[in-house]
């Protein structure tokens, strides 16, 4: 430098004899800058390239802080409530005959069947296995069964429920109270006590109602739900009604509206409550709470987006990592060396510059599918799966730098001076070749993250819960996303597309700053 | 030359066995494979073998009983007597299957090719010659944005564009709905409809390199000293740059274009599969993800193939094109 400064002052040198504080003097030096600060310069006179670079910092800026900032977590999930039409009840109207058989079991199921013969035969008594059997029609919804002279089972339409759900009804207490209701008389008497029925077929001992009787069953859809006799006593009023819509008024004050259809196929009327429900909120509509709305998971996509562009520009540096130190080192021991191990390693690199990448990593990445690997070590298999496939075009570049560079005066300088050999390939020749390999690394970290956000969208890359911007999009696989959530995909793709676009243009600038021959 | 093409011929003879026994051995460690999930389907059905039974009968018959390395020889052995064996998913011999659709790859990526070229040399020679002027800057930008461009992403915007929108095209597939009744030039036309999109989408992301490439070896040419010589003797510009430079530029484009002609019997895997295209591409990705090891191998030794003639032939090319160069 001292020597350069010489030369381009002549002047300050012949004054140095008079005057020495002058030679001293920042203003009278020339201007001397650093190889590294002239590529800076070449650099930043790029317009492009700063654009690039620029693109790049708010890329930065927007992923790593941006999570930080945003007020939600990545795999953080909203939920709307929505009203759902959901099935409550059915009733359906009895119109087959239903078995009550008495305390000894003789009224067996074929005996029910051999029943419902004799009755389509039109005749009142039948024999089954040597045993005779009579049937006394009391109505035509009700039927008793007798073999010699013991009533062993009724045959009904109508049927008996106990009010109380736990309590049991027996069978003499339920045949006396459907005797009563079809005859219709007021009061019966079973097991020494006696009830009273009225016309709606409700039974009380005294005051209290034991048991109803009705031709309706009413069942809840899901099993958890107690239907009240009371609900059920105004559902069926509504059905024989012939009314579409019901209103009931629970005991606890609150009304709830039920809508209800006749089914014709299985003559049953289906109860349908409109209930609030909560549901994830997928695919919201931009709000002020979720500037580009919700995925299909009802998680907000910003901060999605966010979280997913960390994960790719992670993915690609540490990718990038991997490769070059791989390829520096392998590229740096065969140029230095030459001969057989230069051969091998470069036999190495050819194998692996042949294997199809693309199609080994899908592969991998269904194997992975299929060992259902946990999200974040199955990001970290990727990393390395992408460092290891990717190293020999480093390595290559390196050895062909190397290789003209070890011919060159200084590393004969070196060997002179007696320098170790690995100080003399890590210290002397691997500094040359770093302009092309910042270059390459560079346009390396692009072509990784494409990479990468292929592999997501296919589904075999990043995984959910993870987000990456390859697997945001990976939704337009479904039709209706594509058409109608652009809110979805258009984003990450665009900030892909930036992304790679600026990585790619900013490599393009270094390398014109490093090698001012080529800009002419 | 001859010898030279016979000691890369013998080169590459070796790397492939190496990636063949590299993709064979990937594959056979692969955890779950196509003949675990048949067996387990199988196994399910009323009356049937219990699940080990039908393992191990189905690995003798698909002949996965061997260790690796005695396996590969086998199949090595079938590959070298013309025997790829049956697809497992296709349930058709890998032959016929990769003859099924192979053309079609070969005619999509000819096409795209073919619009590659026309477009990116010029695009590249203008861009050289204006340097630093806006033609430059604006096909500069257009190149990167095509590398750039992640093929999903292009892909899905066009089929928002011209599918969905537009309403030109349909959204996946290589025949309409009314293909059987249309004739032979109905069909014809429609396949050709469909491959529409497919084409732009592979011309548009893969033309950037190209671009670039001619721009780059185009700026090369133009300061050599011969350039000088003929702007020096006072020929027009227009003759400088068509008749001197430009046949310069040629010989590393052939080169390259040479290079990669092999490559358009390989497909485009990941714009057949976003289209439906059943190429090559698209067929092997769905063997792939399906665990079908001879179609995968096939496919994958068929790649391999592909990059070793295409390194070969642009090396050959680039002695023959270049009359400088002697290839040592």
């Amino acid at each position: 430098m001292s020597e350069n400064e010489k030369k381009l002052s002549p002047e300050a040198e012949n004054e140095t004899e008079n005057t020495t504080q002058y030679s001293l003097n920042d203003d009278r030096r020339v201007k001397v800058l650093s190889p590294g600060a002239l590529v800076a310069k070449r650099f930043f006179r790029n317009r492009l390239a700063v654009t690039g670079m620029i693109v790049l910092i708010a890329m930065f800026v927007f992923s790593f802080v941006g999570g930080v900032i945003s007020p939600y977590k990545q795999d953080q999930k909203f939920y709307r409530t929505d009203i759902q039409v959901k099935d409550y009840a059915g009733i359906l109207h009895n119109e087959e005959f239903r078995y009550l058989a008495a305390e000894g079991g003789k009224f067996s199921s074929a005996v029910q069947a051999q029943t419902l013969l004799a009755l389509q035969k039109k005749t009142t008594e039948f024999t089954y296995r040597d045993v005779d059997y009579t049937i006394e029609t009391i109505s035509d919804e009700l039927l008793a069964v007798y073999t010699g002279g013991e009533l062993i089972g009724v045959a009904t339409k109508e049927l008996i429920n106990p009010s109380n759900e736990s309590a049991k009804l027996s069978f003499d207490f339920s045949y006396h109270a459907l005797a009563a209701k079809v005859k219709g008389e007021p009061s019966f008497e079973s097991e020494g006590k006696t009830y009273t029925i009225d016309v709606d077929g409700n039974v009380f001992d005294g005051e209290t109602e034991v048991a109803y009787i009705s031709a309706y069953i009413v069942r809840a859809v899901m099993a958890d739900v107690f239907l009240t006799r009371e609900f059920k006593n105004q559902l069926i009023d509504a059905v024989e009604a012939g009314s579409k819509e019901f209103a009931y008024t629970g005991a606890d004050g609150v009304t709830a509206e039920y809508t209800l259809k006749y089914n014709a196929a299985t003559k049953a009327w289906d109860v349908k409550q409109e209930t609030d429900t909560t549901v994830f909120d997928t695919y919201s509509e931009p709000t002020k709470e979720h500037p580009l709305g919700t995925d299909r998971n009802g998680m907000d996509m910003l901060t999605r987006l966010m979280y997913g562009g960390r994960v790719s520009l992670i993915i690609g540096f540490i990718v990038v990592f991997i490769e070059t130190i791989l390829g520096v080192i392998m590229g740096g021991i065969s140029g230095y060396f030459g001969g057989w191990v230069d051969n091998l390693i470069m036999r190495i690199v050819d194998i692996l510059y042949c294997i199809p990448s693309m199609p080994i990593i899908i592969i991998i990445g269904a194997a992975m599918d299929a060992a259902n690997l946990d999200p974040s070590i199955r990001m970290l298999y990727l990393m390395l799966i992408l460092g290891v496939l990717g190293w020999p075009g480093i390595a290559r570049l390196v050895r062909g730098q190397i290789l003209s560079l070890r011919e060159q005066e200084f590393m004969t300088a070196t060997e002179a001076c007696g320098i170790s050999v690995s100080r003399r390939i890590f210290k002397h020749l691997i500094p040359n070749v770093i302009p092309q390999l910042i270059v390459t690394m560079t346009m390396g970290l692009g072509s990784t993250i494409i990479l990468e956000a292929t592999l997501s969208f296919l589904g075999l890359g990043v995984r959910f819960p993870f987000a990456s911007w390859g697997n945001i999009i990976n939704d337009v696989n479904n039709v209706f996303v594509l058409t109608h959530y652009w809110n979805i995909w258009i984003p990450a793709g665009v900030l892909l597309l930036l992304t790679v676009l600026a990585f790619n243009i900013v490599g393009d600038g270094l390398r014109d700053a490093f090698d001012p021959k080529m800009k002419r | 030359m001859r010898k030279y093409i016979i000691k890369r011929l013998l080169i590459s003879v070796v790397i492939l066995f190496f990636v063949a026994f590299i993709i064979y051995a990937l594959m056979r460690c692969l955890p779950t494979s196509y003949i675990e999930n048949v067996a387990r389907q199988r196994s399910m059905q009323p009356n049937s073998k219990s699940y080990e039974e039908w393992m191990q009968q189905l690995t003798a018959a698909y002949n996965m009983d061997k260790g690796i390395i005695l396996g590969f020889f086998g199949w090595l052995g079938n590959m070298l007597r013309g025997n790829f064996g049956d697809s497992w998913r296709w349930t058709v011999p890998v032959i016929e299957k990769f003859n099924d659709t192979v053309w079609l790859s070969f005619v999509m990526g000819a096409i795209s090719f073919f619009f590659e070229l026309i477009i990116a040399i010029p695009l590249g020679i203008i861009a050289a010659t204006k340097q630093y002027r806006w033609p430059d800057y604006v096909i500069s930008v257009i190149a990167l944005a095509g590398i750039s461009l992640p093929t999903f992403f292009f892909a899905s915007l066009l089929k928002l564009v011209f599918s969905v929108k537009l309403g030109w095209f349909d959204l996946y597939g290589l025949v309409g709905r009314s293909y059987d009744q249309l004739s032979s030039v109905g069909q014809f036309f429609d396949k050709a409809h469909h491959l529409f999109l497919p084409i732009v989408t592979l011309v548009v992301v893969s033309m950037g390199s190209l671009m670039r490439y001619t721009r780059t070896n185009m700026l090369e040419v133009l300061n050599a000293d011969y350039i000088r010589t003929a702007r020096a003797k006072g020929l027009s510009e227009r003759k400088v740059i068509y008749h001197h430079a430009f046949r310069n530029t040629l010989i590393p484009i052939v080169t390259i274009v040479g290079g990669s002609l092999p490559g358009l019997f390989a497909g485009a895997l990941i714009t057949e599969t976003l289209f439906s295209i059943p190429g090559i591409g698209f067929t092997s990705y769905q063997s792939m993800v399906s665990g079908d090891i001879p179609f995968s191998m096939f496919y994958l030794v068929f790649s391999a193939v592909l990059t070793l003639l295409g390194n070969l032939l642009s090396d050959i090319l680039y002695g023959v094109v270049d009359p400088r160069v002697r290839v040592s």
